[in-house]
């Protein structure tokens, strides 16, 4: 029996948009278990960032409760989510969001700095191999190609060995062949060290090669088919 | 990786910009190491001229008191006489230590300033002068043979300047008279090194006033006795009485509205510098939106980012600091150049003087100006919200 690492009940996410409320997540129940491979899909606007946003402890819930890692984070202050996922969450953007003026290595150096983990260049140098990055880890974001950016954000993320990622469009901006490449990447971690992957897409044949999908609508989870996306 | 680095490489992206604010610290840095340099400069060189004149009191003819501090100053008395039986009558007051007379003139040599004319000075001294000044050495020479005699010695610059060696024979512009060098003095730093001096007698005579003086120079055994004694003299007619203590008050007091004005230059040049900076690092925070978003997202604290910020606002006033101080001391020379032509009164030596605890104490200046500057910009970065902070970077 697997555990439970995180579970959302009614879990519900307000935005302010002058006077009008927007749910951008609207009562979702989730149960999300330890090695879960699962991908987020839905329209524009359904509220999958939003989602992964509160996962990811980046944000203060509006209502209902949301539980990682045992913590009723809801009861979390803001300012405190920080030690939550410091260490224990890793992410990754759809366009990188590397530190322009650091080099591969460093930049996820610099995760660890932030993590208060020690920097060991060889456990690094591997990380490097098994994202596919060995010879460019002394390089310049400028320097890399979508791609290769992309698995720099991922080493990044591995780097402070992490209890889940959470992947907000990852392959956006990269074209079909480098997509399915770092795609790979993702089903290999999770394959092959069970690591927890909440990934959201827009590519339905890159979703469907995830364990799970989760349809949203409207901030609600739906079926497939009212969807109506595909 | 650490805080530092990261600091060092976000001012390294902007090469430009940073190089630029960092000027802008120099140079205000620059101007307060100037003129702290300049204060103790000035200070140390009129002390130094006032010590070095031997005697704490001058009896002059009555006149302006500025004028007579600054002519004082630059030869010994303004150029109103006085008799000489005053000297006789107040030598014998008990309270004097030591008492010397003596007459300035000048002489306008047209040789001079290679060509283009200028005022040579004259004093005529008794044998009194060097019991006033007893550090005073013979570089060659010695002195005078005989109070009527024909003699001169020549202060060392004067002598360098004019490239005069013992045994020579000078004229003096405008009197058919002809001296012969007996001696020059070594250099002490003071306004005697351009001066010429004859026994009082022969200047007496050859400047065509006889039995008076420009000044007398009084030592007195005990300070204390100062004010007493310059009470008793006030009856004497025709004559006032200044103080080395209170020339150099007067000088001071002169010299000090000027700093004032340069003081308020030097404030405004590092409040323009500390929101130049305060600018720059608001300016490339806000660039940074997203990455301190990301930065935020993946585990640093807002103490991390504030850090971050600080960091690089201090380094940028350090540097600033050092490159400051590198200009102001290349750059004293031509300060001082500067102020010797503008100042009432510039005595000799060096006008700006850096002193290692001038250059400490700016350096902790820019530091501190760092320090602060750069806690807005760190307020600022570090209260951004990572998600937001992302979105808008988008
Ligand atoms: N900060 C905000 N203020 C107001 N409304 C917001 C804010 N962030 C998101 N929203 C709204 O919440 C809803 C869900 O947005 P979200 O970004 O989660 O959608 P998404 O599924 O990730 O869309 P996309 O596929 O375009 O990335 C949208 O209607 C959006 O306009
Ligand atoms: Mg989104």
């Amino acid at each position: 029996m697997k555990n439970t690492i995180i579970k959302a009940a009614e879990l519900t996410k307000v935005y302010i948009r002058g006077t009008e409320e927007v749910y951008a997540v609207n009562g979702i129940n989730l149960d999300i278990t330890d090695g879960d491979f699962i991908a987020l899909m839905g329209p524009s606007g359904s509220g999958k960032t939003t989602l992964l946003d509160l996962i990811g402890c980046l944000d203060s819930i509006s209502s209902g409760s949301l539980e990682v890692f045992g913590k009723d984070v809801s009861r979390v202050k803001e300012s405190k989510l920080v030690g939550l996922r410091r260490g224990h969450i890793g992410f990754i953007f759809q366009d990188f969001l590397l530190i322009p003026s650091l080099t591969a290595i460093e930049n996820v150096e610099l995760s660890l700095y932030f993590a208060r983990k020690p920097q060991d260049r060889k456990k690094l140098v591997q990380l490097f191999e098994k994202v596919g990055l060995g010879h460019r880890i002394n390089h310049l974001p400028k320097e890399m190609s979508g791609g290769e950016r992309q698995r720099v954000a991922i080493a990044r993320a591995l780097a402070v060995s992490p209890k889940f990622l959470i992947a907000d469009e990852p392959t956006g901006n990269l074209d079909t062949k480098s997509s399915q490449e770092i795609f790979d990447i993702f089903k290999n971690i999770n394959k092959s060290e069970g690591l927890t992957i909440i990934l959201a897409t827009h590519n339905p044949k890159l979703g469907s090669q995830a364990d799970h999908i989760i349809y949203l609508k409207d901030g609600k989870v739906v079926s497939k088919e009212e969807s109506s996306l595909y | 990786m650490n805080l530092f680095s990261v600091a060092l490489k976000n001012l390294a992206r902007k090469k430009v910009r940073t190089a630029l604010t960092v000027g802008g610290v120099a140079i205000a840095i620059a101007v307060l190491v100037s003129l702290w340099g300049f204060d103790t400069g000035y200070q140390r060189s009129l002390n130094n001229d006032i010590d070095k004149m031997g005697y704490q009191v001058l009896v002059t003819a009555k006149g302006c008191p500025y004028e007579a501090a600054t002519l004082m100053l630059q030869g010994g008395g303004g150029l109103r006489y006085m008799n000489e039986d005053v000297y006789k009558r107040i030598s014998g007051d008990a309270r004097i230590d030591k008492i010397t007379p003596q007459l300035v003139a000048t002489a306008y040599d047209p040789g001079k300033q290679s060509g283009r004319g200028g005022i040579s000075l004259y004093m005529g001294i008794a044998d009194s002068y060097l019991t006033l000044k007893p550090w005073s050495k013979f570089k060659s020479g010695k002195w005078f043979s005989d109070e009527n005699a024909l003699e001169a010695i020549m202060g060392y610059e004067v002598a360098e300047y004019e490239q005069r060696s013992v045994g020579d024979k000078i004229l003096i512009p405008g009197r058919n008279e002809i001296l012969t060098v007996v001696g020059i003095f070594e250099r002490n730093g003071t306004q005697d090194d351009g001066i010429v001096f004859l026994p009082l007698k022969v200047a007496q005579k050859i400047f065509e006033v006889p039995d008076k003086l420009t000044g007398i120079g009084i030592k007195l055994k005990d300070m204390a006795q100062l004010s007493k004694f310059e009470e008793d003299l006030y009856n004497e007619p025709g004559i006032q009485i200044i103080s080395l203590a209170q020339v150099k008050g007067t000088i001071l007091n002169l010299v000090s509205s000027a700093k004032a004005m340069t003081n308020s230059v030097a404030l405004i040049a590092v409040i323009i510098a500390v929101i130049g900076v305060v600018n720059t690092i608001l300016m490339s925070v806000f660039e940074r939106t997203s990455e301190i978003g990301v930065m935020k997202a993946i585990g640093a604290s807002r103490l991390d980012i504030f850090r971050i910020i600080w960091v690089e606002t201090t380094f940028i006033c350090v540097f600033g600091g050092v490159l400051g101080n590198i200009m102001a001391l290349l750059g004293g020379k031509t300060i001082e150049y500067i102020l010797k032509s503008v100042l009432p009164y510039a005595p000799k030596g060096h006008l700006v003087v850096i002193t290692p605890h001038i250059l400490t104490l700016s350096f902790f200046g820019a530091v501190i100006m760092g320090l602060v500057a750069g806690l807005y910009p760190a307020f600022r970065a570090s209260s951004m919200k990572p998600i937001e902070a992302i979105r808008k970077g988008e």
